[in-house]
């Protein structure tokens, strides 16, 4: 198995789905050869440049939605109160994350989708944030209609995150209030809108290791521009709160096989990294096949300084990528 | 506002928002998990008054408001 996986170096096509089944199931012993693979395949179909983003929440908790995983649904007795954020602070934000030399920043809302209050207080912050930042502005808003995906392809949103969270037979189970396909429909109308499409999920949402090769499969037919890589981190008072972490190596395990499926995709390191592979963990990422990473906190949780991940780029002589060259 | 409200003393969990002194819900050594969590998470509770907290995640920091004891952040 292991010569398939070499193969992608030199035809940049991914893994197929047993393919990417054995890299999930490998050895200990395998896991660092596998690693190097896929670093191999990410510096040749992507390059040395990693991509930097921020992210910030404009509207957190009140979820009308019941994801099993999410602090920030109104369903749970989790401890996350409902608060907006405003324009100044939205802005200081991007400032915050284009200090970090960030080139992507993405404003995310806890929505099924957009209501009018939404669209126009994205639209304010926008337009606030160009007059004081040169950085690219990204949204993840939930689901969308038509309508809603043409007003944010006319606000220049440069890429839209709409995760389709864990494989489709996996879905039901961790998301009772919409289905899988409906998030794939807003991923379909965003693209066609010439909007780059960001699209990853969350491992270790108490997923088989065969879902989890399916939902790479998935992730391979929709051929997003960004995977963002999320690891569970339990939340208090929601469903899957008792949740164990993933197993640090069988999280390194789906890194690489996510870039043998996806040679040529931003691979992006999202939440959860901390606590499920401490502080090595990001390195043994970016040494496997993760070429993106959200640098500073999350949305309701915080991350390590983005000092420490600027260093590692640094020792590591990955070039932070540049806005110019994201243009 | 009823006791234990009024004291300025530090007595609920601003993670859990269970009282300090007492057991931790896990049995384990009073909210040392809390403690540890809070490493990665800013407060949920206000430690004064035990009322959920507004709070805000920025990039760099955050901020976390108790509508009676006010603003704090990042030590
Ligand atoms: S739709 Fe988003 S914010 Fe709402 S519960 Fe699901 S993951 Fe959380
Ligand atoms: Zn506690
Ligand atoms: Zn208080």
């Amino acid at each position: 198995m292991l010569a398939a996986a070499k193969a992608v170096i030199d035809t940049g096509v991914g893994l197929d789905l047993d393919g990417v089944l054995a890299v999930l199931r490998c050895s200990d012993e395998e896991l660092p050869e596998y690693l190097a693979i896929a670093h191999e395949v990410r510096m040749t179909w992507c390059g040395p440049e990693v991509e930097v983003e921020g992210i910030v929440s404009l509207k957190t908790g009140g979820c009308p939605e019941d994801c099993h995983f999410c602090s920030q649904s109104g369903l749970f007795t989790s401890p996350v109160r409902a608060v907006w954020l405003d324009i100044p602070s939205l802005v200081e934000a991007a400032k915050q994350t284009a200090a970090t030399g960030a080139t992507e920043f993405c404003i995310v809302a806890a929505v099924r989708g957009p209501d009018e209050r939404l669209m126009s207080q994205l639209a304010d912050g926008v337009a606030a944030i160009r007059e004081a930042v040169d950085i690219n502005i990204a949204a993840s808003l939930g689901m969308l209609t038509q309508d809603q995906v043409d007003r944010l392809s006319a606000l220049d949103i440069h890429r839209y995150n709409h995760n389709l969270e864990t494989a489709r037979s996996h879905f039901p189970q961790v998301v009772t209030t919409h289905t899988w396909e409906e998030r794939w429909d807003t991923l379909r109308m965003v693209r066609d809108a010439g909007m780059e499409v960001c699209c990853g999920g969350i491992l270790g949402l108490g997923e088989t290791v065969e879902q989890r090769a399916e939902f790479a499969i998935q992730l391979q037919e929709l051929d997003p521009h960004e995977v963002p890589l999320n690891f569970l981190n339990p939340r208090p008072g929601t469903p899957l709160s008792d949740q164990p972490v993933l197993d640090p190596k069988d999280a390194l395990r789906a890194v690489a096989a996510f870039r043998l499926a996806l040679p040529r995709t931003l691979l992006r390191y999202a939440g959860g990294r901390e606590i499920t592979l401490g502080d090595l963990g990001t390195r043994d990422g970016l040494l496997g096949g993760v070429n993106a990473v959200i640098v500073g906190n999350y949305l309701t949780t915080l991350g390590r300084s983005p000092d420490q991940d600027l260093a590692l780029l640094d020792e590591l002589r990955m070039p932070v990528k540049a806005l110019s060259a994201t243009l | 506002m009823n006791a234990p409200n009024g004291t300025d003393t530090t007595v609920w969990c601003d993670r859990c928002g269970e009282p300090l002194t007492g057991a931790a819900p896990s049995g384990t050594a009073p909210h040392e998990a809390c403690a540890a969590a809070r490493e990665l998470e800013p407060p949920r509770f206000c430690p004064r008054c035990r009322r959920r907290m507004k709070v805000q995640v920025l990039p760099k920091g955050w901020s976390a408001t108790c509508v009676e004891h006010g603003t704090t952040g990042p030590a």
